[in-house]
């Protein structure tokens, strides 16, 4: 009787496996590539790492329901599906990054090193040691993202608690202040000494500026320098009604990838940039009419998308198993935007910038689709009837690529398989 | 004799009711106008479909504290923002909610009415009399 049920369920698990492999997990994807739905239902999941033995850790926004904010997943059979899950820690948070067996972890405030074993498990599960302690999160751009260079240094990202630096933040009339009090301690990435314990801002130094809120970033280890994803300011229509319509508001400003060398600055909160004018805009909030430039000490973007996408996460991708096209390029989980409304939202979908020579070769285009699950090309209306909402990106040591949802927790596992 | 009194009763009562009825009114017409404004004001963070977005514009649509009794707190949110996180029926929600300083009591009234009573919600419609009552704490 036992066998039976096991073939049966064996028969069951390979049907479902199949059909998995044939819609490709709900994603739409250039030809030749195939999806599986490596994970469901793990909770929040926000950003993700993947050891050299391809064991996948997530960073959960809150705890699940296990109470567990990050998830260890192991693909022990090699099926695309992972096979065996665990977790541990009860802090809510998006960063994580794996360097061999150091394992980085962010809370909203702190960032926290665990050690691996030989089997990729944690060792330390309750006492990880504290890197970097008493980062400012208040409420807005709270979650701190991270990456590491090569020579362990880490790279936090501290997003402004603002929209854009008014007095009274988001109320409609009130002046930005200037200079803005908030860059002295957030709106930049901070780097920190990747083994040193107990460090606060004075040990850190604050590497770049101008950044509202960075979510995705990423060490180019071809150009050997940071790169990030900023997610522009919102409500130009809500609050200067005169100078922005609903339109003009859904396509300001552009998202925008920048290289961040030692010092540079984005901008923010004086200037936002126009994706039309291909200019850095003097904000309505320092006295900007949509027309007047600002931002004379401001570097330019590598990259700009359509405005409110929010790019969740940015991957440099050094495998080798997806055509030479992909070699050194920069894959894009845009989240899916909300500040669009009264139009439909855009993004929720996973872009491809491909890269030359340090520099983007040729326009963005859309890689994987499809996470929110409306049929054919159906717009997201209201963000909350998306399904899944693309978040983190990790590449396999195999070359495959991994894109998490914060949403319904779902990791899917994207191959090239011609 | 008796049965006169009845008809005197009946007729105070009836006057009494009518009287209430249209001190609390709230017509269509007010809910129009509270469509409009939430369609201006609102509906860039909270949504068309009252939704909201996940982890940060909290939803309006079946939300316990929007269909519940704490008007004033209701009434104040909308009129001088809200800059903290809110947890809300199991969630949190991180973005500033921008104050409206501009509205009249009689257009908080009339978008309360209109949140109040839209999409799944089936709560009571706010008069212009339970916003007056309610005074800046700060």
């Amino acid at each position: 009787m036992k066998t039976i049920k096991n073939i049966f369920f064996i028969a069951l698990l390979a049907v479902t496996a199949q059909s998995q492999a044939q819609n490709n997990a709900g994603l739409k994807l250039p030809n030749g590539f195939k999806a599986t739905l490596f994970a469901d239902t793990i909770g929040s999941a926000r950003h993700i790492t993947i050891t050299q033995n391809g064991v996948l850790f997530a960073k959960l926004m809150y705890p699940n329901k296990a109470g567990k904010s990050i998830v260890r997943l192991e693909d022990a059979n090699k099926d695309g599906i992972a096979d065996k899950t665990t977790g541990w820690a009860n802090y809510g948070g998006t960063g994580i990054f794996v360097r061999g067996k150091n394992l980085y972890a962010t809370s909203d405030n702190d960032v926290y090193l665990y050690q691996l074993n030989e089997n990729d498990e944690v060792v330390n599960p309750l006492s990880p040691k504290t890197i970097v302690k008493g980062l400012i999160a208040r409420n807005q751009h709270a979650s701190k993202s991270i990456t590491l260079d090569g020579q362990n240094n880490v790279y936090v990202n501290i997003g402004a608690y603002s929209n854009a630096c008014q007095e009274k933040d988001r109320n409609p009339g009130s002046k930005g202040m200037m200079p803005c009090p908030i860059l002295d301690s957030a709106g930049g990435i901070w780097k920190f000494d990747g083994s040193k314990e107990n460090q606060v801002y004075g040990d850190g130094k604050r590497y770049a500026t101008g950044l509202r809120n960075v979510v995705g970033l990423d060490w180019n280890t071809a150009t050997n320098s940071l790169f990030v994803t900023q997610h522009g300011r919102d409500q130009l229509n809500s609050f200067y009604p005169t100078l922005y319509n609903d339109a003009q508001n859904a396509e300001l400003p552009a998202e925008t990838m920048y290289e961040m060398k030692e010092g540079d600055n984005a901008g923010w909160p004086y200037v936002y940039y126009d994706p039309y004018q291909k200019k850095k805009i003097l904000s309505p909030e320092y006295g900007g009419d949509g027309k007047k430039e600002g931002g004379e000490n401001a570097i330019n973007p590598t990259a700009f998308f359509p405005a409110h996408m929010a790019p969740n996460a940015l991957l440099f991708y050094t495998g080798n198993q997806f055509p030479e096209k992909y070699k050194n390029g920069a894959f894009i989980a845009f989240h899916g935007s909300w500040n669009r409304a009264p139009l439909p939202q855009e993004g929720y979908f996973v872009a491809f910038v491909p890269f030359k020579n340090g520099k983007p070769s040729g326009e963005w285009e859309i890689f994987a689709n499809g996470f929110s699950g409306l049929k054919g090309d159906e717009k997201v209306k209201n963000p909350r009837n998306a399904k899944a909402r693309p978040c983190g990106l990790a590449q396999g040591p195999d070359g495959s690529l991994y894109v998490s949802d914060d949403n319904k927790g779902s990791i899917f596992k994207i191959t090239y398989a011609p | 004799m008796l049965h006169k009194m009845k008809v005197k009763y009946y007729k105070y009562c009836f006057i009494f009711l009518f009287i209430c009825a249209f001190s609390n009114l709230v017509t269509a017409q007010d809910l129009v106008k509270g469509k409009k404004i939430y369609a201006t004001r609102c509906l860039v963070c909270h949504q068309a479909d009252g939704g909201g977005v996940p982890n940060m514009n909290a939803p309006l649509d079946g939300a316990s504290n929007v269909v519940g009794n704490n008007i004033s707190r209701l009434v104040s949110i909308i009129k001088y923002g809200y800059n903290e996180k809110v947890a809300l029926d199991g969630f949190y929600y991180s973005n500033a909610m921008t104050a409206n300083p501009d509205l009249t009591d009689a257009d908080i009234a009339n978008v309360l009415s209109y949140i109040r009573t839209s999409w799944t919600n089936k709560a009571s419609k706010i008069t212009l009399a339970q916003v007056q009552v309610v005074k800046r704490k700060k």
